[in-house]
């Protein structure tokens, strides 16, 4: 953030000099310095041209190819057809879409409030053993992925997870037969399942907002105690505020993550996309176009357009970040 | 409430701060017990992997929670299985011989010379008698099955060497962004930064052709290579912690006249070895869960997949098998848990400083 401030006479033209420095105003220790800087910087300048930008570039020559990986010397230029047949002839991209954005749309609001709601109760004052709960809370978030969503899935499961046979159990009602809760079989849970299989992922945010609770000057809670703010007030005009930048750095990561969810889907289904395409999340598509079928063309087309949603997405959540994220003046 | 009573005016010191104890007291009852309350909720799941893995293929579907079997009794060369039988003075519990529609014969198992028991009433009423049996024998079967010391010392060895990789390149990087002053450093830094952003699906299509060009599918090298160039979530976490360090003892060891390589070696990274513990344990726990750089690489090679790789396959194969899934799943589970719990603090610190500082 721009910092505004009172500069004494002169002040000016030194700021100019520092950031615009003329090569002969370098002395020779400087010039060593920024080389010894260049080079201890040079393992990312090497990785990042030969493992980002080389093959960003040769990824948009292949989107404009027919090249399938198995018969190389057959690929040919197609100019726009592979963006044209996944813009328009090939419904699969929009289903897949449909799919990602709206398991998008029923996670993140239930992974930000559980985390911020998480992450309050391990912050409150009337907590015995805090840091015990701190722990047992977070540990699960260092279980491997492929552990939990194996376990998920068969707490899941429709006749022998515990998750129906409670809801059996306290609501009377039989969830676990063939009319029950079909948790994983079941088009429209999908979304809902998929949300409580990656729960345990909920570990970094948790902690972050935890830090970010702990980072609130408690005298703005005194004051605002005094004026007779009761809890729900303190809550709504100060600890939600002052923690958006936290809550807006977890949605930025988790939307970034979501647009490419692969692992739980891919290891409960492959590529079947079962129940009913409800599992074909747009990575799973990619997936199978790109390295199943091996079809390099259009599997760097569909690697781009993933990128452009993903741009859009972050440009729109930036933009809307002026009016609700607060950032506080010591933090600029 | 009684209204005819007027309420008193004047409260002393020692009835205020009594009632504050009091609502003290009580807050913190109940937010520790919501705590424990959905703390047992979250950890479930744990609890449920570890009781499923110790159950036979029948237990699974017949006992709900713990693996249980009917009991039984052997009498007269035969298996009976033994029920809850209420009489007058209380309930036994007896093996059912002989199976009647109004009456039954019973066996006490405890006292069988005093021969068969007559009761009267349906046995199919009775509530059989369920006694713990463990089958710890999954976790041998699905070791054998999986072939984990195989699956185990691939991911391990990926880990390993990535780490080191991993870490000293970052080292570097994070050091010349941290001290030194160049042409372009800050956008060098935000491009850096960017690539945490950038979804990794657009280097993959032509780094596969290429690595497949050059013979390398089917090997760990196109994993394992790109990981000694640094990257972007290690350099902040260690140019954060850089930062952190004051410059003196730098610019004392340069005075000596050590250049900034001796310097980095002998007076950073001995300072650092919070942060460089810390960016060990996220790429360690990063190599172990990482999933589809391998699946794509390793999917033809099946003797040297990681875990995560491998459990995959396996499942799909042994679907019908929960109990030999949940113990498959549990050894690779246990390994991070333990390590977490050993390193929490420094691993804590890391995620905070990543998260809060960006």
């Amino acid at each position: 953030m721009a910092t505004t401030m009172v500069k004494p006479a002169g002040w000016g033209r030194l700021r100019l000099d520092r950031t615009r420095p003329k090569r002969q105003e370098i002395g020779p220790l400087e010039r060593r310095r920024a080389r010894a800087g260049l080079l201890f910087i040079s393992p990312w300048l090497v990785g990042f041209l030969l493992f980002y930008l080389l093959p960003m570039v040769a990824s948009a020559f292949f989107s404009t190819l027919s090249f399938q990986l198995a018969t190389p010397d057959e690929a040919e230029f197609i100019g726009l057809g592979n963006w044209q047949r996944a813009l328009f002839n090939d419904p699969n991209v929009w289903r897949a879409w449909i799919v990602t954005l709206r398991f998008a749309v029923i996670n993140l609001p239930i992974g930000l409030v559980v985390a911020f709601g998480f992450a309050l109760l391990l912050n409150s004052d009337y907590l015995r053993s805090r840091n015990l709960f701190r722990t047992l809370f977070y540990a699960p978030s260092v279980v491997p992925f492929i552990a939990s969503t194996l376990i998920f899935s068969q707490i899941l499961n429709s006749q022998t997870g515990w998750v129906n046979r409670l809801i059996s159990f306290l609501f009377g009602i039989d969830a676990t037969g063939v009319d029950g809760i079909r948790w994983l079989d079941n088009p429209t849970l999908i979304p809902l399942t998929y949300t409580f299989i990656g729960i345990w992922g909920l570990g970094n945010a948790i902690l972050i907002n935890l830090a970010g609770l702990q980072g609130v000057p408690t005298a703005l809670y005194e004051s605002a105690s005094i004026d007779g703010a009761g809890w729900w007030r303190r809550m709504w005009h100060i600890t939600v505020p002052m923690v958006s930048p936290v809550i807006f750095y977890n949605l930025v990561l988790g939307l970034v993550g979501l647009l490419q969810y692969f692992l739980q889907p891919f290891v409960l289904n492959g590529t079947s996309g079962y129940p009913q395409g409800a599992t074909n999340f747009y990575m799973i598509y990619f997936y199978k176009q790109a390295f199943q079928f091996a079809q390099m063309g259009y599997g760097a087309t569909l690697a781009w357009i993933l990128f452009f949603v993903a741009l859009a997405i972050t440009i729109v959540v930036f933009g809307t970040a002026r009016s609700w994220v607060y950032y506080s003046a010591e933090q600029t | 409430m009684n209204l005819l009573v007027p309420r008193r005016q004047v409260t002393t010191y020692d009835e205020v701060t009594a009632r504050i104890k009091r609502k003290r007291l009580l807050m913190t009852w109940g937010v520790t017990t919501l705590a424990v309350a959905i703390l047992s909720v979250w950890l479930m799941p744990l609890a449920y992997a570890g009781v499923t893995s110790l159950k036979t293929r029948s237990q699974v579907a017949d006992a709900p929670i713990l693996p249980t079997e009917i009991a039984t009794f052997e009498f007269e060369d035969r298996k009976y299985e033994v029920f809850e039988v209420p009489f007058d003075d209380g309930d036994r519990e007896l093996a059912l011989v002989t199976r009647g529609r109004e009456t039954s014969e019973f066996v006490d198992p405890s006292d069988p010379e005093a021969g068969l028991i007559t009761w009267e009433g349906r046995w199919r009423t009775l509530e059989p008698v369920r006694s713990l049996s463990l089958a710890w024998g999954n976790y041998p079967e699905a070791w054998e099955l999986i072939n984990f010391p195989r699956l185990l010392f691939w991911t391990t060895f990926y880990a390993t060497v990535t780490l080191f990789g991993a870490v000293i390149s970052s080292a570097f990087v994070a050091y010349g962004f941290s001290r030194f002053r160049f042409r372009g450093r800050g956008v060098l830094f935000m491009v850096l930064m960017a690539t945490i952003i950038l979804p990794p699906a657009v280097t993959q299509v032509p780094s596969y052709a290429f690595f497949s060009w050059i013979g390398w599918t089917g090997t760990w090298l196109p994993l394992i290579v790109p990981q000694f160039f640094a990257n972007a979530y290690n350099v902040f976490l260690l140019r954060q912690y850089f930062f952190t360090i004051p410059t003196e003892m730098e610019q004392a060891a340069a005075g000596d006249g050590a250049g900034a390589l001796r310097t980095f070696f002998y007076v950073i990274l001995p300072q650092s070895v919070p942060a460089l513990t810390a960016v060990s344990l996220f790429h360690f726990f990063f190599a172990w869960n990482d999933f589809f750089g391998p699946l794509i690489y390793l999917v033809s090679n099946r003797d040297i997949q990681p875990i995560s790789i491998g459990l995959t396959f396996f499942s799909g194969v042994y679907d019908s098998e929960p109990q030999l899934i949940m113990a498959a799943s549990f050894i690779p589970l246990a390994i991070p848990l333990v390590i977490f719990f050993f390193a929490q603090r420094v691993f804590i610190q890391g995620i905070v400083i990543t998260g809060v500082d960006k």
